[in-house]
């Protein structure tokens, strides 16, 4: 019931029906009386308070000089904020981490979800006046498909064909049944952008989303003016958007204390006590599904043996990491990638704990563990401390640990899946199916522990067809608890994104799929 | 005449080859690095297909020395291609980025080169005085902090604390001329800072060399006053040091103010090159590095020049 009120909250939020509408869905549901009330009451304060107006102005982490408005080489958050503010797709991640409509009004499994059924939104306009249609949501898919550089690439294999039915219904045919797949098809890289003779031109910065792309200087600056027939009416409250990439933290913070920007991301965590002590500063942080892991090659010696793994899971003091890496902003992992605030996450799963006890026991049913640990800080800010301390505290249990510091020019290409043990981040993944087919079914491109287990990969598909919810809980429980005691991954921490705003911004629950709101800030804050 | 002019083209065509040279060692350098530009693109996300793909587009999958070539040909047409990256044209990408930082080094420099002038001739004629131990231990104080720490401290006193000036320089075509001074006058004065003792004490020096001399001491001797002294009998034939130094400074101020950029988030050539190396950028590194190499090429011709113009004995080496 209460994702269902959370639900009606958010359409009425982003706009998608009226205050008499919420009032009569309320009634559907059975609410009726003082809860109403209240309800009401709160849904008046919300619009009430939501303002048109204003440049926003925010100073972004990420950025470079060779960014490209190509949706399929979108790579870093500044792009990604770019990416949502003058473009839209089918669906969107809501606060509550579910699926909502954007450019599709609504879909349909059918055929133990193996055909999908989106129905698009209608009258919604580019911003170069061309009415959205199938052809275009086609050629945007189709951008991603094929002989294509996109990451989205692997995605879509799933996809045998994309038909349109009419000229605002689109269907999709895939290899095997996936309830998730509005997420999939909701992915940031496929954009909705207009077609011609069936392709899209991706470089035009030409979309459906708040903003209209105005200026734009690749690795210094965006500059959007509000789209007027943008389809959301709620939102997209500033006038105009500009947002600078400003890599340095301190040059960042400065920007902020100094107010040449309204927001910034990625607050310096050494510093961000201080940040907000300064009066009209507010310092926030959402939890998401961001995650920093340990990745071992289980197809390599030593890590083949289960008894090093375990001992190695049992052999970090995951708070102390917390404290002194994230400085507090960020919660212990429980070495699966999935995080507390997804819907299928094994919260009845106890917590994997420092136990130099239990890793010793473990080591020396291994016969002895001595490893090489490779980091660097391009896997995740503080990955080299973090590796320090793991050595201390694994010389507590016996275990030896050398820390081998590595380069972070090319560590991706370098050290990550070619190390043997090293250290990696995941931005997460919004479906406890995608992070999982992603990085641990067995033959993944990016299982990053080249780890196969016959039982995992066979609860995955099944669950991934599976439609009745407690039935995939339970499935998704199973593989949670697989992967915590089977897999090669070491989960210590989900870190927090923490942001910075001047006090003048207001919003309502955030999303936490993303930095800022689920990259989505500047459609979802307005001035108060 | 003639012969100032055989030097100046001797030493135009020494410094294509030097281009030339420059050109060689980039290109190979930046190919000895790990990984591409379409793996440093695609980051995570690059999976051998995807890699492939991309690098046939680019026309990475071609070797080294025809694309090595294929550039050499466009340049020496004033061609200098398109950026891998987002397929712009270079000369439009490097055009604001390099008009941003000839106007932040051209500020800086007309700030510097006069104020550190002025000072090295007042340290000269009082020498060994108060003032004059007061201006060195300032400027050396100055040059000796890093580049970011002078930028963090006027950014801590002038834009925070005192809120005169904003903390970043975030200038775009929009802004009047006066604007743009106003928002780029902290990186200049941290580079004013920088480079100011260089200058003012190359000034000193050679100078004071001077005031041992001869003809000076005559001078003196006639009862000219020191300041007059310094100005018209000394500083003339102490010109080639000095210029020489400002000549180094200025092509610092051009090429080496990247830091300063980073800090206060200017958008200028120096960012640029390093983001392009960072992603393997090849034209784009290559564009920048010959931009940078022809400054330094040029700013050295002309002190020469006028090194020779003010002292023609270096015209006849022995």
């Amino acid at each position: 019931m209460d994702r269902k009120i959370d639900h009606i909250k958010e359409q009425l939020m982003s706009g998608n029906i009226t205050r008499r509408e919420f009032a009569q869905r309320l009634m559907v549901l059975g609410i009726a009386g003082s809860s109403a009330g209240t309800l009401l009451t709160w849904a008046e304060k919300t619009q009430a308070a939501a303002k048109r107006g204003g440049r926003l102005r925010a100073g972004i982490a990420h950025g470079s000089t060779t960014d490209s408005l190509d949706p399929a080489t979108y790579e870093n958050g500044f792009m990604s904020k770019i990416n949502y503010a003058i473009q839209s797709h089918l669906g969107e991640v809501d606060h509550t981490g579910s699926m909502s409509p954007e450019l599709a009004e609504s879909w349909e499994p059918q055929n133990g979800a193996k055909t999908w059924v989106f129905n698009l939104r209608k009258g919604v306009e580019f911003h170069n006046g061309k009415s959205l249609d199938s052809d275009d949501v086609i050629a945007s898919f189709q951008h991603h498909m094929g002989e294509t550089k996109s990451p989205a690439k692997s995605l879509l294999k799933q996809v045998i064909s994309i038909r349109k039915d009419g000229k605002h219904t689109v269907v999709f045919e895939l290899t095997g049944g996936n309830a998730d797949f509005p997420f999939v098809a909701s992915d940031y890289h496929i954009a909705i952008k207009p077609s011609k003779d069936g392709k899209i031109n991706p470089t035009d910065g030409i979309g459906t989303g708040p903003y209209v792309l105005d200026k734009m200087e690749m690795g210094v600056r965006f500059f959007g003016k509000r789209n007027p027939n943008y389809f959301k009416a709620d939102r997209g409250w500033f006038n105009e958007l500009e947002m600078l990439s400003i890599v340095d933290p301190t040059a960042r913070s400065n920007a902020l204390a100094t107010g040449e920007v309204d927001v910034i991301d990625r607050v310096d965590l050494k510093t961000a006590h201080l940040l907000a002590r300064k009066s009209g500063i507010k310092v926030e942080e959402t939890t998401g599904t961001k995650h920093y892991t340990f990745p071992m090659r289980t197809d390599t010696s030593p890590y083949d043996d289960n008894n090093v793994r375990l001992a190695l899971k049992h052999a970090l003091n995951r708070d102390e990491i917390v404290e002194k890496v994230l400085y507090g902003h960020g919660v212990v992992g429980n070495d699966h990638p999935i995080a507390p605030s997804q819907p299928f996450h094994a919260a009845t799963l106890p917590q994997r704990t420092y136990d130099p006890d239990k890793a010793r026991f473990y080591a020396k049913k291994a016969g002895g563990v001595k490893v090489q640990l490779s980091a660097a800080d391009a896997a995740f800010p503080g990955a080299v401390d973090a590796a320090v301390l793991y050595k201390e505290h694994a010389a507590a249990a016996g275990i030896e640990i050398e820390v081998v510091r590595e380069p972070s020019d090319g560590y991706w290409s370098n050290v990550w899946m070619k190390k043997p043990w090293g250290a990696c981040y995941w931005g997460g993944r919004p479906t406890e199916d995608w992070m999982f087919s992603t990085a641990y079914e067995g033959g993944a491109s990016w299982n990053d522990t080249f780890w196969k287990n016959d039982r995992f990969d066979k609860i995955l598909i099944e669950a991934r067809a599976e439609t009745n919810q407690n039935k995939r809980r339970e499935m998704y429980f199973e593989m949670q608890q697989i992967v915590r005691d089977k897999g090669g991954v070491v989960v210590p921490m989900f870190a927090n994104y923490v942001f910075g705003t001047s006090d003048k911004i207001a919003h309502g629950t955030m999303a936490g799929n993303w930095d800022l709101d689920g990259d989505k800030f500047h459609e979802r804050w307005w001035y108060s | 005449m003639t012969n100032i002019l055989k030097i100046i083209v001797q030493r135009i065509a020494l410094g294509l080859l030097t281009l030339f040279t420059i050109s060689l060692l980039i290109t190979f350098g930046v190919e000895l690095l790990p990984g591409d530009l379409a793996e440093s693109i695609l980051g995570q996300g690059a999976t051998p297909e995807t890699v492939k793909v991309f690098r046939t587009e680019l026309g990475l999958d071609k070797p080294a020395h025809l694309r090595y070539l294929s550039w050499l040909a466009g340049m020496a047409t004033g061609d200098m291609g398109v950026s891998l990256a987002n397929k712009r044209e270079i000369s439009e990408l490097i055009g604001l980025r390099l008009s941003n930082t000839i106007f932040l080094g051209g500020f800086a420099a007309t700030i510097a080169v006069p104020l550190a002038l002025f000072l090295g001739i007042l340290a000269a004629l009082y020498r060994n005085t108060f003032y004059d131990r007061a201006v060195n231990v300032f400027t050396l104080t100055s040059i000796s902090f890093p580049e970011f720490f002078v930028a963090y401290i006027l950014i801590l006193f002038f834009a925070i604390k005192l809120g005169w000036f904003p903390g970043i320089s975030n200038v775009s075509t929009e802004l009047s001329f006066g604007d743009k001074l106003y928002r780029t006058l902290l990186p200049a004065a941290t580079l004013t800072l920088v480079v100011v003792a260089h200058m003012m004490r190359m000034t000193r020096a050679a100078i004071i060399n001077l005031l041992a001399s001869p003809y000076i001491e005559m001078a003196r001797l006639k009862g000219i006053r020191p300041m007059k002294i310094i100005m018209r009998h000394a500083l003339p034939n102490a010109l080639a040091p000095i210029v020489n130094v400002i000549a180094l400074n200025l092509a610092y101020l051009v090429v080496g103010v990247v830091i300063v950029e980073v800090v206060f988030v200017y958008p200028g050539l120096g960012q640029l090159m390093v983001d392009s190396v960072s992603k393997r950028d090849i034209p784009v590194v290559q564009a920048c590095s010959m931009i940078f190499a022809t400054v330094y090429i040029l700013l050295n011709l002309s002190a020469d020049v006028i090194s020779i113009v003010t002292n023609p004995r270096l015209l006849h080496p022995r």
